[in-house]
């Protein structure tokens, strides 16, 4: 097997690392490079910071390795290769009835991507997260054997997988089971809120089974906390829509596209575009659930820098208070762009370090600046101070001891990984940075 | 009419994405090739997505003594039958530059097995009066270059051998689809120095069941190569042997 020396990056581009991808396309090839010396999995590179990056030592890219190996259509339990996209699960089951339970914002997440960091959707609240859903994981171990993974047989190992990043081995293949899906169609209503405290009443109010707010990052004093609720449902009949024609983003985007009266200008048109009175919409399962995926390369349009994506998640208890800090440190920096979600979680998480937690987590995209460090800190001690958390998926700034205050199983998750790796093969740079496997 | 399709060479990431989208159509797929495991697990995927039927056959374009067996095989088939061609070996020039028995492996796995291969089988399509060989060559084929001569020279000899079936199965309402993909995302490129406008599996793919539905004789993958190829050829060899592209 060629190995590929190179730089490479995360979705946010800020961090990269110059190393050694090998991409097996059969099982087999796979299992001989681990006989050879085990090394991190890769899948399509969607998270953000460094959770996918392994510098100056070797990763196996798994996106070859993405065959549906066996489906159930009376229990929807599908078992496919890790490196299959949960985009290609939905596009391909949906004319069928059936479609993943859970579904991140991009459908370009591998299924292991998926395990790997216990993602959640837009239906978190109803349903949980992503791991809550998976019945069964073939993990290849450091030790070069391929052992089964359930919640049932094997709980340690299972919780440390999920959300786990990796690091109790190569997720090869996996048992999810699927939802029912009875139509391609969904019907989303728009809402708009005007204050902060009306959008978290709409949200904690929403009987919807998928719901996500849009805020504007940029508001400030009066207008603090507007946007627009969507809450959506599958239509129970309905003939599948057009599909919108992708758009691709071949090159880095020119600075003044973040420029600040630029951003707040296009908020302020988007905000608009919902009437005072709301609306009802259809839209395409792809075009509800992976808004983005329609431009292809969107994170060019933050230019050669790159950008941050900072998500946290703040409990119930004086959640206004701490989210009302936020944005007024985001208003006054100047740096928010217009990609800023709000959104409700519920208890739902299958694994020690798993992201989610009753709550409202925020995400706001920043431009790679010199500001942009300063201000991801500042967030993330207001949201570590009020008992919340930050998603290791997006975060490529974060610190050791943080880390351990907002997760707290961590040692437990540390314990673990030092049993099934001794040696930190399956270490990536995330791993290092945050100090995952306790002090050097 | 039931359309069953016979892939030679199906663990190749190129054959492995025409599987997928000729399944998707809910065709008959016989995925042929050595890694009788991996070419099981692509039969259960392509029946996940849509295969009427699947089953993984052994082929090894080395060993003609096995082609009877599946050219009886396929003729047991109702319908339609369908088979595009994937194999193919490119080992370093400079491994057969040391190792001149190189070459007979090369010319056998990318010219003379398939063609032997297909002799058997294009009776079977002439006795129907239709259907359709892909086959799947290169643009390395175009010209003799430095880097991939003994490479070159085969998918050479193996897209004049298609150009002449065509012609044979014309006559009998049968097609030949001659494909020359530029580079490739594939397991044969990957880490490659020099790799530039690398085109995925599945465009390839695409762009093969586009040719296949519209009855092109010849393309190239993505399309810009037969633009590329068509300067690369009109370059005179007095220049062009002091070259090194």
């Amino acid at each position: 097997m060629r190995w590929k020396k190179a730089e490479y990056s995360g979705w946010g581009r800020v961090l990269k690392a110059t190393g050694s991808r090998a991409r097996p396309e059969k099982v087999s090839a796979l299992r001989d490079l681990i006989k050879a010396g085990a090394a991190p999995a890769l899948g399509n590179l969607r998270s953000y910071g460094d959770a996918c990056l392994n510098t100056d030592g070797k990763a196996i890219d798994m996106t070859r390795l993405d065959r549906f190996i066996e489906f159930d259509e009376n229990t929807g339990i599908l078992h496919a290769e890790a490196g299959v996209t949960i985009g290609t699960i939905a596009r391909l089951f949906a004319p069928r009835g059936w479609f993943p339970t859970v579904m991140p914002g991009t459908g370009f997440a591998t299924l292991g991507g998926c395990i790997a960091n216990d993602v959640h959707g837009k239906n978190h609240h109803m349903h949980g997260s992503f791991g809550q859903h998976v019945r069964s994981i073939s993990l290849l171990g450091a030790n070069g054997r391929l052992r089964r993974v359930t919640p049932q047989d094997t709980p340690d190992l299972f919780a440390a997988t999920l959300g786990g990043i990796g690091q109790t081995g190569i997720i090869v293949s996996a048992g999810i089971q699927l939802a029912r899906c009875p139509s391609e169609v969904m019907e989303v209503r728009e809402r708009r809120s005007e204050t902060l405290e009306e959008f978290m009443a709409m949200l904690e109010s929403s009987t919807a089974t998928y719901n996500v707010g849009w805020i504007d990052a940029t508001a400030e004093g009066a207008e603090l906390g507007r946007g627009i609720l969507e809450e959506a449902e599958i239509k129970i009949q309905a003939d599948p829509l057009p599909v919108a024609k992708a758009r691709s983003i071949s090159r880095d985007a020119p600075r003044f596209m973040l420029n600040p009266a630029v951003v707040r200008l296009f908020n302020r048109y988007y905000l608009r575009r919902v009437p005072p009175q709301g609306r009802t919409l259809d839209r395409s399962i792809a075009d509800f659930f992976f808004p983005l995926d329609r431009i292809s390369g969107w994170n060019r349009l933050y230019g050669k820098p790159g950008f941050h994506q900072f998500q946290c998640v703040v409990p119930d208890a004086n959640a206004a208070i701490h989210l009302r800090k936020m944005l007024q440190a985001i208003g006054r920096s100047k740096l928010a762009s217009p990609l800023a979600v709000l959104k409700r979680l519920g208890d739902g998480r299958a694994g020690l370090m798993s992201f989610p937690m009753r709550g409202y987590t925020l995400a706001v995209d920043f431009p790679n600046r010199a500001k942009a460090a300063a201000l991801v800190q500042e967030l993330e001690d207001i949201a570590c101070d009020a008992g919340g958390r930050v998603y290791l998926a997006k975060d490529a700034l974060s610190r050791a001891g943080r880390i351990a205050r907002m997760y707290p199983e961590l040692p437990e998750f540390t314990k673990i990984i030092k049993t099934t790796d001794p040696k930190g093969a399956f270490a990536t740079d995330m791993v290092r940075r945050l100090q995952l496997r306790g002090k050097p | 009419m039931k359309q069953s399709w016979l892939i030679l060479g199906a663990s190749s990431a190129m054959a492995r994405a025409f599987a997928r989208r000729v399944s998707q159509n809910g065709d008959a797929i016989f995925l042929a090739g050595r890694d009788m495991d991996d070419l099981a697990a692509s039969a259960a995927d392509c029946r996940i997505r849509g295969a009427d039927e699947s089953a993984a056959i052994k082929f090894d374009a080395r060993k003609p003594n096995g082609f009877k067996a599946i050219h009886d095989r396929m003729a047991a088939l109702d319908g339609v039958l369908n088979v595009a061609v994937f194999v193919g070996s490119m080992p370093d020039q400079d491994d057969i530059d040391k190792d001149p028995s190189l070459i007979d492996g090369t010319v056998m796995d990318s010219f003379t097995g398939p063609a032997h291969f297909l002799q058997g089988f294009v009776p079977m399509m002439e006795q129907r009066g239709c259907g359709t060989v892909v086959g799947v060559g290169s643009v390395a084929g175009d010209r003799g270059r430095i880097g991939n001569y003994v490479y070159g020279a085969a998918k050479a000899g193996f897209h004049t051998y298609l150009s002449g079936l065509r012609n044979r199965l014309t006559k009998s309402g049968g097609h030949v689809v001659t494909v020359k993909p530029g580079f490739v995302d594939t397991g044969m490129t990957w880490g490659l120095d020099g790799m530039f406008l690398v085109a995925s599996p599945d465009d390839v793919a695409r762009d093969i069941l586009k040719a296949v539905n519209k009855g092109r004789n010849t393309v190239y993958t993505p399309f810009f190569w037969r633009y590329i190829m068509l300067i690369i050829r009109h370059i005179p060899e007095f220049l062009f042997k002091k070259m090194s592209i």
